[in-house]
């Protein structure tokens, strides 16, 4: 699961510094088109001549795999860089989504601030939690984070005071500066600001000395600690970054559909978390975003076969929602049989090639 | 406090823990032999009785055809998936392993859905009464017959890795691969063959409680309390597996007895396990009979 970034840059890039080689952006022809991008996707639900660029249901795809993307990044710190396996994450995604309506509803907190502050509680849970996992590694810790799902799941069903027991909660529309941010439009912009801000904090966190000693204690947890970086520290930190990370999306989710019901959390979310950066890349933070597109539109295109197909085979339409769900797992086993490095790693063979096109020696 | 309620949620206890211990026996065979954690165990069942359902309402074949003809279907289904799935796994990061049993679990469970619908179906008749009475308590006949059914696996299991030559190949590849294929053992095969004993078994277990309480996707859940089983019992230990099972299915109805008595809070019966779990863990990761090889960190 190495990043393998260096041997794939083709020629013609040397790097004399150590703070050369660490830039997020390697050309300025990458950053500009990353600036690019965001500038489009910061236009895309405009209306421009009475055109609507985006449709609703476009930009719901866009909206969800925002709050995904997010939570998934948090998932991608703690697996892919860490090294650590968490099979519990939809808890935490649920926990935040639950706790920023409580803050709101209970406290009056505004939205604006219920979000954050869902962040920093989960935060809490993703520590507490993070304390087996100091204690236990690879295996037993996978099994013990799948524990914890189940008993976060029937702690949801169970706390009325929190999460309304099994009739769910109410969660109020986003509000900034006494404006409230309604519909589909609006939300695009708040849920891709928390994108861009919880991406850079992400990749800067991976630059930094943090960052390092998560990719130490991952890739040889021996040798980290001879150096100096203490193991527990790293590992209940990663378990709580992660958290955070699954807290504002979980909270994203839950302000942007209004309602927030603990069937929503299920071990299935769980997987589908991992299926995100694995297909995407384990310890890629683009990927991450990749594999989380991967899994939101996987599903809908599926859809559309089926309807376009579906005179012909009519048990496709039928039992569409467990085809959707057999391909979920069928995606993840694939990936991790024939391209166990996922879509990032592909990406970057993709842009070798191209890059050297056609005279790649 | 009701005594009678309680000696019978015992007798459930025990003999849903005597099923438990055969998957979990099953888990650990496979996780032994070949250091794979299945999470798709549960499937085994689901597969296994589904197929099994089918022979004998669709075909309308006797249970005693039918039966046969889904253990060898199950074989040959064990070893594809070894061979096909799990043999280009090896020296796979563990993440990598662990996700593709997760994987294969939410696609089969998901076609089983699709194929064969998601409501619980009756198996036809296959013993003639339905409850008999042993010492004032009602026990379902297939529940005793699993329970019979069950002993017998485990003896069988006995007698296979002790005296048999396959078993004792198997043992010796558990022990050390590498050894074991210097003395000529075929480690390919022995990994192949503990999928196929695996899944074979599982869709035993599978077809007796699909006859109880009728097939539907929540025998897959039996592959989800496999774990609290084999973690009490340790992850690499046979007899560990059987015991863990009668711990858990007594504790699960004891949770049962002091839910539906004292607190009324619903679903202590489906979490108790999973507490039990983390708690092992914590103080004895290793279990009862594990290896103690655990890490610490």
């Amino acid at each position: 699961m190495a990043t393998t970034s260096s041997a794939l840059i083709p020629c013609g890039q040397y790097k004399t510094t150590y703070r050369k080689d660490t830039t997020i952006f390697p050309t300025p022809a990458t950053r500009a088109v990353a600036v690019a991008a965001l500038l489009l996707l910061c236009l895309a639900p405009l209306k421009i001549g009475g055109v609507e660029l985006l449709g609703k249901y476009e930009l719901n795809l866009l909206i969800q795999i925002g709050y995904y993307g997010i939570a998934a990044l948090g998932i991608n710190i703690l697996v892919g860089f860490t090294g650590q396996i968490s099979l519990g994450h939809a808890g935490f995604f649920g926990f935040g989504a639950f706790a920023s309506a409580w803050l709101n509803n209970s406290f009056g907190v505004p939205v604006f601030w219920a979000i954050p502050l869902a962040g920093v509680l989960t935060t809490l849970v993703g520590l507490l939690f993070g304390i087996p996992a100091a204690r236990i590694k690879g295996l037993y810790l996978a099994i013990a984070t799948f524990a914890a799902q189940f008993i976060l799941e029937d702690f949801f069903a169970r706390a009325k005071w929190f999460t309304g027991g099994s009739a769910g909660t109410l969660a109020q529309p986003f509000s900034i500066f006494g404006y409230e941010v309604s519909g589909d439009h609006g939300y695009f912009y708040v849920v891709l600001a928390y994108v861009v801000l919880m991406y850079l904090l992400g990749t800067n966190l991976l630059r930094s000395r943090d960052g390092r000693a998560f990719i130490a204690v991952r890739d040889h947890y021996l040798s980290a600690e001879v150096m100096g970086i203490g193991l527990t520290r790293y590992r209940v930190l990663s378990f709580g970054i992660s958290a955070f990370y699954a807290g504002i999306g979980g909270a994203l989710f839950g302000h942007y559909l209004g309602y927030v019901s603990s069937e929503a959390f299920t071990i299935l979310l769980s997987i589908q978390f991992l299926g995100m950066i694995i297909i995407g890349g384990l310890g890629s933070v683009m990927g991450t975003l990749l594999g989380t597109a991967f899994m939101v539109l996987m599903p809908e295109g599926i859809g559309a076969l089926s309807r376009s197909v579906g005179g012909v085979f009519p048990a496709l339409t039928d039992g569409l929602a467990f085809v959707k769900e057999g391909a979920i797992g069928l995606a993840i086993v694939l990936f991790l049989i024939f391209e166990p490095d996922g879509l990032a790693h592909r990406w970057k063979m993709i842009k070798t090639y191209w890059k050297l096109y056609p005279f790649s020696y | 406090m009701n005594t009678n309620l309680l000696i019978q949620l015992l007798v459930n206890g025990l003999i849903i823990g005597t099923l438990y211990g055969v998957v979990a026996m099953c888990f650990v065979l496979i996780y032994k032999s070949t250091q794979i954690v299945n999470f798709a165990q549960g499937e085994f069942l689901l597969i296994g009785a589904w197929v099994c359902w089918w022979l004998l309402t669709r075909w309308q074949l006797p249970f005693w055809i039918g039966f046969p003809v889904t253990l060898a279907f199950m074989m040959v289904f064990g070893v594809a998936l070894q061979v096909i799935v799990l043999r280009p796994m090896i020296g796979e990061p563990i993440i990598s392993v662990i996700m593709v049993t997760i994987g294969l679990s939410i696609f089969f469970s998901a076609m089983m859905k699709w194929i064969f619908g998601v409501w619980a179906k009756p198996y036809p008749e296959v013993f003639g009464t339905k409850a008999v009475n042993i010492a004032g308590l009602n026990v379902q006949t297939p529940y005793v017959m699993s329970m019979a059914i069950s002993l017998l696996v485990m003896a069988g299991f006995a007698w296979f890795f002790k005296f048999s030559r396959l078993g004792l190949a198997m043992r010796a590849t558990a022990f050390n691969q590498q050894v074991a294929q210097s003395l000529g053992i075929s480690v390919k095969s022995v990994f192949a063959m503990a999928w196929a004993i695996s899944a074979m078994v599982s869709a035993l277990a599978g077809v007796v409680v699909g006859m109880v309480n009728g097939v539907s996707s929540a025998l897959s859940f039996f592959g989800i309390k496999v774990f609290p089983v084999v973690i009490l019992g340790g992850l690499d230990s046979i007899v560990g597996a059987i015991l863990g099972g009668l711990i858990i299915g007594v504790l699960e109805n004891l949770a049962e007895f002091v839910d539906s008595q004292y607190l009324n809070w619903g679903n202590l019966y489906t979490v108790v396990p999973f507490y039990a779990l983390i708690i092992i863990l914590m103080i004895k990761p290793y279990g009862l009979f594990g290896t103690k090889q655990i890490e610490r960190v």
